[in-house]
């Protein structure tokens, strides 16, 4: 089977500065890999390669067995993008934006009546169906962002710090959606500040200065650098770079 | 007492962002107000700071009355906003400088308050404030924040966004002003950096649920708490959430802390998970940690 996401020595240069520097690594179908690094160590520019938005300088890339070089606007069908800052239109009405993001996406009229109705259900949303977003609590805006970046049903869904700012019992409920996507064999490829939130991904990969400076299973990196938490691996490795001055 | 907050209430329209908040803080303390977006952490900070008016109760810092006396008080605050609050298009050393002078003081004459922060970005004073990481953004608008020498530091989310190591730079910022006696007032969403502080108010919706030291809040946590791990963590949730003595399952990582309404006989766990079909099964006793005591108390509030 073809892996989720394939990279060799993906490089992204801005003029002299290179903002990523030959990463290499492979996602498996199904697999929740957790992509963490410091501010302005080269992750968004990644996620833009891989997401087909941004052409690398040089390296290989397959998303969703697609090439970035020659068939990014695949890419951009067969992938769900959720951010933090911008998912959903705040004006519109929850069913406003399922249908609106479904119309994008190419989806029939009646896929899009069939795919409000199962998402407003599962989501528990159909009493406000009609109500902007912007009414909605932060942690209900998110649980539908999610939802609506996997409403073209992607094999893989990218997540850019998707559970900042969230309360605790919130935030949990969002990694079970994570689960069960993954369960259902989507790939999730996700950022976040909350280093306790790596502990929750199959895989993660740390990047240092445009480079990944580990790469493994949560428990493996903990065991194999004798730290007890994520978070200070991350701090050793990130502490006095470039980026971090 | 430094801060003094007695039955605050604010609300916006329908919303209620702040209902009946009373709390303390004394002199020379390090205090966190904890809780998520939209808990009211902004709108509490902004009364505080002399920006907006209770609609009941009333607040004192410094003993003087932000609604009357906020022009007294103001000198006497260094106030860092939620969202980057400097000029982008001036340089580091012009963002110091106007904030200097707007207080009616030079950098010259406080450097030596904000010289162990600011000799970390003096090196690039000549950078517009808008080129900067986020780690040096931080360190330029506390500096700015501390250039009149202010009594009450109040800092809104200084480390919200912000990567992993910033962040603990920042706390270690803190401790040290912290040891020259200023009182600080530090609001945040993530739980683990209760730790970090003296006291903290674990607040909600516009409620606090508790205010007392990060060991205290932790002590408190009265239930029997387990951590349990199985191959599979989805379906493991699944199961605990139908146990008979779970109170409430929630993952932590790759594993799931188990509250129980009651002590469990030995084995009785172990026992129904196996009957489920799991494997490679760990339960073991743990500590409630701050986010654990903020879920159980969110819980109760609900109940």
């Amino acid at each position: 089977m073809e892996q989720a996401i394939w990279a060799e020595n993906l490089t992204k240069k801005f003029g002299s500065f290179t903002a990523v520097d030959a990463i290499s690594f492979t996602v498996g179908q199904g697999e929740i890999f957790g992509f963490l690094g410091a501010n302005g160590a080269g992750k968004t520019t990644a996620m833009r390669m891989l997401s087909g938005l941004s052409f690398p300088t040089s390296g290989k890339a397959r998303v969703a067995g697609f090439d970035v070089y020659k068939q990014p606007e695949l890419i951009k069908r067969h992938i769900g993008y959720m951010s933090q800052k911008f998912s959903l239109y705040e004006d519109l009405t929850v069913q406003e934006n399922i249908r609106f993001y479904g119309g994008i996406y190419g989806l029939s009229g009646a896929e899009i009546r069939s795919k409000t109705e199962q998402l407003l259900q599962e989501l528990d949303l159909e009493w406000i169906a009609k109500s902007q977003v912007q009414s909605l609590p932060l942690g209900w805006k998110q649980k539908l962002a999610f939802s609506v970046a996997q409403v073209h049903n992607p094999s893989i869904v990218f997540l850019d710090e998707p559970t900042g700012g969230v309360d605790p019992i919130t935030r949990r409920q969002f990694w079970e959606m994570i689960y069960r996507a993954a369960d259902r064999g989507v790939t999730v490829f996700v950022t976040t500040h909350y280093m306790d939130e790596a502990e929750y991904c199959d895989r993660i990969s740390i990047m240092v200065d445009g480079r990944i400076a580990a790469m493994g299973s949560p428990g493996e990196l903990k065991r194999d650098n004798n730290v007890p938490s994520i978070n200070e691996l991350f701090v050793r490795l990130a502490r006095h770079t470039s980026s971090n001055m | 007492m430094s801060i003094y907050i007695n039955h605050i209430s604010k609300s916006y329209g329908p919303v209620k962002a702040l209902d009946d908040i009373s709390f303390e803080v004394s002199k020379g303390e390090l205090f966190g107000l904890i809780g998520p977006d939209g808990a009211g952490k902004t709108t509490l900070i902004r009364i505080l700071t002399t920006l907006l008016v209770p609609d009941a109760g009333t607040a004192r810092v410094l003993d003087l009355d932000p609604v009357k006396e906020f022009r007294k008080l103001r000198p006497h605050i260094g106030y860092m906003p939620g969202r980057f609050s400097l000029y982008q298009d001036l340089t580091v050393l012009e963002n110091l400088n106007f904030f200097a002078t707007i207080f009616g003081t030079t950098i010259e004459k406080n450097y030596h308050l904000i010289a162990d922060i600011y000799s970390q970005i003096e090196p690039f004073k000549n950078r517009r404030a808008g080129q900067l990481s986020g780690g040096m953004k931080q360190k330029l608008a506390l500096s700015c924040a501390m250039v009149h020498e202010p009594e009450v530091l109040i800092l809104d989310e200084p480390t919200t966004g912000v990567d992993a190591v910033s962040r603990k730079e920042f706390w270690e910022m803190l401790a040290r002003l912290k040891e020259r006696g200023i009182t600080i007032l530090v609001s945040t969403p993530y739980m683990d950096e209760a730790s970090l502080c003296d006291r903290v108010a674990l607040i909600q919706n516009g409620h606090i649920l508790q205010v007392d030291s990060p060991a205290s809040i932790v002590e408190s946590y009265d239930r029997p708490l387990l951590g349990v791990r199985a191959q599979n963590t989805l379906r493991l949730l699944e199961d605990l959430r139908h146990y008979p003595l779970t109170h409430t399952a929630f993952p932590f990582g790759d594993s799931v802390h188990l509250a129980l309404t009651g002590e469990q006989t030995d084995g009785e766990l172990l026992d129904y998970l196996q009957k489920k079909g799991h494997t490679e099964l760990a339960i073991e006793p743990i500590a409630a940690n701050i986010e654990d005591c903020f879920m159980e108390l969110m819980t109760e509030k609900i109940a």
